[in-house]
C-alpha cells in the first residue's frame, strides 16, 4: 500500500480528531484508577500534532511519523507522551512510503517492544499494550477484512483490560481496586487503531 | 562550570519542584548546580519533556546530573528527556529510585562534597527500600 501525502494528513487528522473528540471519556476512565489527567494530556498532544499536519505529513512516511512522536512526546505533558511518543517514533524508523502489511506488523511489533521497555511494562499489566499485543496478532494473520477485524480485536481488547489488575502507572497504587475500571490507555490506544482502520477502508 | 555533579528536581507540581529546590539550597548551599521543575505544558499539573531538558540544561555539570522524580510520569519524561540528549551529555545524566524531597537532599549533600555521579545516586537511594 502507498502511504503518500494525502493519505498521510488524512491519517495524522483522523487519529488526531479521534482521540480530542474522546478527550472527556478518557479523562473519567483515568479519574476512576489514574490521575484524571489523560484526556486532557492527550487532547493537547493531538490538537498540536492536528495543528502541525499539513507540516508533517510533507514530509516522508517515516520522517512525518517521527515527528509526530517528537510532538507527543513534548506535548501531551504525562507519561503517555513518552509511550505514544515512543510508538510513533519507533514506527517512523522503519516505515517507507511504500508499505506491505507485513512490513506495518513487523514495524509494530518492534515498536511495541519500545514501548515495553520505555514503560518499564508487559502485556497483562492493564496497558496500552494489552490492545496493540492482539492487534499484532490480527495484523500478522493478515487475510479478508483486515481493517473490521482490527478494528474489533482493539475495542475487544480494551474491554479485556476492565477485569486486569494494574501493575504499572498509578493505577498500581490501587492494587485490587483497579479491577473493573477500562484501562484509559488502552481505550485511546483502541480510538488510534480503530481510526487508523477507518483510513485504511476509506470510511475517513 | 561546576566542579560538583549538578541536580535536577521533576515533580507534578512546579510548587513541589521550586520548595524542595529551595531547601536543597538552604541546607547545602549553592555549590551545587541546581535545576527543577513542575508542571505540565499548559501550567497544570505534570511534567513536560521541553522544561526537564532545560533543568538538565541549567544544572548542567561535566561531572553529570542526577535527577529526582516524583511519580511515574516524572521518571518516564526524565527518561524520554535524556534520550533526547545529545551525546556526550546523554549517558551522564540518571534518575535516581529515590523518594523526590528527601533524595534530593541527600544527593546534593553528596555532591557538594565533590562526589561522583555514581555515588550521588548511590546515595539518594540508600532511602529506597530494597
Amino acid at each position: 500500500m502507498m502511504i503518500d501525502q494525502s493519505m498521510r494528513k488524512r491519517l495524522f487528522e483522523t487519529v488526531a480528531n479521534r482521540v480530542i473528540a474522546s478527550a472527556d471519556e478518557l479523562t473519567d476512565l483515568d479519574r476512576a484508577i489514574g490521575d484524571g489527567d489523560h484526556g486532557t494530556n492527550m487532547r493537547r498532544g493531538f490538537e498540536a500534532v492536528l495543528a502541525a499536519a499539513d507540516e508533517l505529513s510533507a514530509k516522508s512516511f517515516g520522517d512525518s511519523l517521527k515527528g509526530v512522536g517528537t510532538t507527543l512526546v513534548m506535548k501531551v505533558g504525562g507519561a503517555s507522551g513518552p509511550l505514544y511518543g515512543t510508538l510513533f517514533l519507533s514506527l517512523g524508523k522503519s516505515l517507507a512510503d511504500d508499505v506491505s502489511s507485513e512490513q506495518v506488523a513487523e514495524a509494530l511489533a518492534a515498536a511495541i517492544e519500545a514501548v515495553k521497555a520505555r514503560g518499564k511494562s508487559d502485556v497483562g499489566q492493564k496497558t496500552m499494550l494489552d490492545v496493540f499485543h492482539p492487534v499484532l496478532a490480527v495484523l500478522r494473520e493478515g487475510g479478508e477484512e483486515l481493517p473490521a477485524r482490527l478494528k474489533a480485536a482493539a475495542r475487544r481488547a480494551a474491554q479485556n483490560t476492565i477485569p486486569m489488575r494494574a501493575i504499572r502507572g498509578r493505577a498500581s497504587f490501587l492494587g485490587e481496586r483497579s479491577i473493573g475500571h477500562m484501562d484509559p490507555g488502552a481505550r485511546s490506544s483502541a480510538l488510534i487503531v480503530d481510526a487508523v482502520a477507518d483510513v485504511m477502508e476509506g470510511r475517513a | 562550570m561546576s566542579k560538583n555533579v549538578g541536580i535536577v528536581i521533576v515533580s507534578h507540581s512546579a510548587d513541589v519542584a521550586r520548595g524542595t529546590a529551595m531547601m536543597v539550597e538552604q541546607m547545602v548551599g549553592r555549590e551545587v548546580p541546581l535545576g527543577w521543575c513542575g508542571g505540565d505544558p499548559d501550567g497544570g499539573l505534570g511534567t513536560n519533556v521541553e522544561a526537564i531538558m532545560a533543568a538538565i540544561d541549567k544544572a548542567w555539570s561535566e561531572k553529570g546530573v542526577a535527577i529526582l522524580v516524583d511519580l511515574g510520569g516524572a521518571e518516564t519524561n526524565s527518561e524520554m528527556a535524556i534520550e533526547m540528549l545529545p551525546e556526550p551529555r546523554r549517558s551522564r545524566v540518571v534518575v535516581c529510585n529515590a523518594p523526590v524531597v528527601e533524595g534530593a537532599v541527600m544527593a546534593a549533600t553528596e555532591a557538594a562534597s565533590g562526589a561522583t555521579l555514581d555515588a550521588v545516586r548511590r546515595t539518594a537511594e540508600e532511602l529506597t527500600p530494597a
